[in-house]
């Protein structure tokens, strides 16, 4: 009996960072003491917040089990989806949770994405025929060889936190980015497809691969485990070797 | 100009990178730190360096990661410089300054190598 | 409503040990450049003849020259180790039809590593 109560008057402490755009024009820090459970994660914390004690935190999520790609926040100045960052990992100590870096903040936790869906969008994500085949010739076929080529890269979940943790999307919010180009390598590397080409004119740009320095720290906190990081250095060894046919071959354009 | 030929600046970088990776520890172990120390005195007299150094592929080798060492510090340094400094606006003279050093250093080791 | 941006200050490498450690990564390629000049000016006065040989010997043998070299010594190591484990995201080998694991490749670089730096110092020692 004695030990359930203490276990049950354990407590953590969430530092959450408000922006009200009404009242405030500068975000602040909100701590709340909130009781502590093992198996919460942080987005359970989140949720016991506005259930149970401020109603008006505002912040995204849905599915609760990793494949939404909604909830991903700062977590001690981390990129984590919070419905599956323990509280059990930080506590005793604090947690400091806040939008997620380099996008501009709607609203508390609630970041504006429309940058990152221009950008998903510029790449061209989707097959590219030169000529589609008539619908007679059956569906383009593929090995589970050749699928295994762009199957990581296909795994996005559009969480974003690729992008906040990347400094130089946060220095040049021109750069296309690591989901962005992890998605057109997917398509690139897809038997299926013929526009890489094309593709590789929007890449193989200032703001597309050739920003990227491979500070890596995209692949480290994605969490389905896509490794935006090594699309763009295939990509620029792509490119790179394209460049190189192009000077050594001029007439082997085709 | 330098934007259109980003791919030519990064193989260089690759190669120098790679080029550094593999030999770069262990030249400056021999030369930075047993030949002046007087470790191995036999291999590093002077007759012995010199035989050793008037061999082509000696030549070829020291020539190739020295240059390509050049290209791949300008690659990193200019963007460091206009990362690590935010130095966003001064992107196109920083890279200028920076391969127009590794250019030098390239004329200067052609220079040295071929008169040994 | 107003979004708020938070714009990325000149410091951010300052900021988290991962950033500092990728601008660390980057800058080692200054001290190998540096040692690359020190190289070159050992060929010429190698070719200056055996006084001018033995004097920048006795130069480099010098404690700020040493200090240099030990300094270039743990850069050139960093920068060895980071860009053996970053080679294998650019270039996935396959080996019918599988790719062969970032491991295997990372383990390979080591090796060749190891065999060239042997090979080197047995050319250069041997006497
Ligand atoms: S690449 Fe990974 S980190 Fe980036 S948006 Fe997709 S799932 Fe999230
Ligand atoms: S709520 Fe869907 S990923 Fe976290």
């Amino acid at each position: 009996m004695m030990a359930e109560q203490t276990v049950a008057e354990r407590t953590i402490t969430l530092e959450v960072f408000r922006y009200r755009p009404e009242q405030e024009s500068e975000p602040t820090f909100q701590t709340y003491e909130i009781p502590y459970r093992e198996d919460w994660v942080v987005l359970d914390a989140l949720n016991y917040i506005k259930d149970s004690v401020d109603g008006s935190l505002t912040y995204r999520w849905s599915c609760r089990m990793g494949v939404c790609g909604s909830c991903g926040m700062m977590v001690n100045g981390v990129p984590k989806l919070t419905c599956s960052t323990f509280l059990k990992d930080y506590y005793p100590h604090p947690i400091r949770i806040e939008p997620l870096a380099n996008f501009p903040v709607a609203r508390d936790l609630a970041i504006v994405l429309d940058d990152f869906m221009a950008k998903l969008v510029h790449v061209r994500p989707w097959i590219i025929r030169r000529q589609e085949e008539p619908l007679e010739a059956g569906e383009y076929r593929q090995t589970p060889e050749e699928l295994d080529r762009y199957k990581h890269f296909s795994m996005c979940i559009n969480c974003m936190l690729c992008y906040a943790a990347c400094p130089i999307y946060g220095l040049e919010p021109e750069f296309v980015g690591p989901a962005a180009i992890a998605l057109a390598q997917r398509y690139n590397l897809d038997s299926r497809d013929q526009g890489g080409r094309e593709r590789m004119g929007i890449l193989s740009t200032h703001e597309g691969i050739w920003a990227c320095t491979l500070v890596g720290e995209c692949t480290t906190v994605c969490p389905a485990e896509v490794d935006p990081a090594g699309a763009i250095q295939q990509a620029k060894l792509a490119s790179a070797l394209g460049w190189l046919r192009r000077v050594l071959v001029p007439w082997g354009n085709k | 100009m330098i934007h259109r030929s980003e791919p030519f600046w990064w193989l260089l970088f690759a190669a120098g990178g790679s080029a550094a990776a593999v030999l770069a520890p262990v030249l400056i172990l021999l030369t930075g730190i047993a030949a002046p120390a007087g470790w191995f005195p036999q291999a590093f007299a002077y007759e012995h360096v010199r035989a050793l150094v008037s061999h082509p592929v000696t030549r070829l080798v020291l020539f190739g990661v020295i240059v390509l060492s050049f290209f791949h510090w300008a690659h990193r340094f200019r963007y460091t410089l206009a990362e690590g400094l935010a130095l966003k606006r001064a992107w196109l003279p920083v890279a200028v300054v920076c391969y127009a050093a590794a250019i030098a250093g390239t004329v200067s080791a052609a220079v040295v190598i071929l008169k040994l | 409503m107003r979004a708020y941006s938070r714009p990325t200050e000149f410091n951010w490498w300052l900021t988290n040990r991962t950033y500092f450690f990728f601008v660390v990564r980057e800058l080692t390629s200054v001290l190998i450049a540096a040692y690359m000049v020190f190289l070159l000016v050992l060929l010429r006065r190698l070719a200056a003849g055996p006084e001018a040989y033995a004097a920048y010997l006795r130069f480099l043998g010098s404690p700020g020259m040493l200090l240099f070299h030990l300094a270039a010594l743990a850069a050139a190591l960093y920068h060895s180790i980071t860009w053996f484990r970053l080679a294998p995201m650019a270039i996935t080998l396959r080996v019918r039809g599988r790719r062969v694991p970032g491991a295997t490749v990372v383990a390979a670089n080591y090796a060749a590593w190891l065999v060239v730096s042997l090979v080197v110092a047995w050319i250069v020692l041997r006497s």
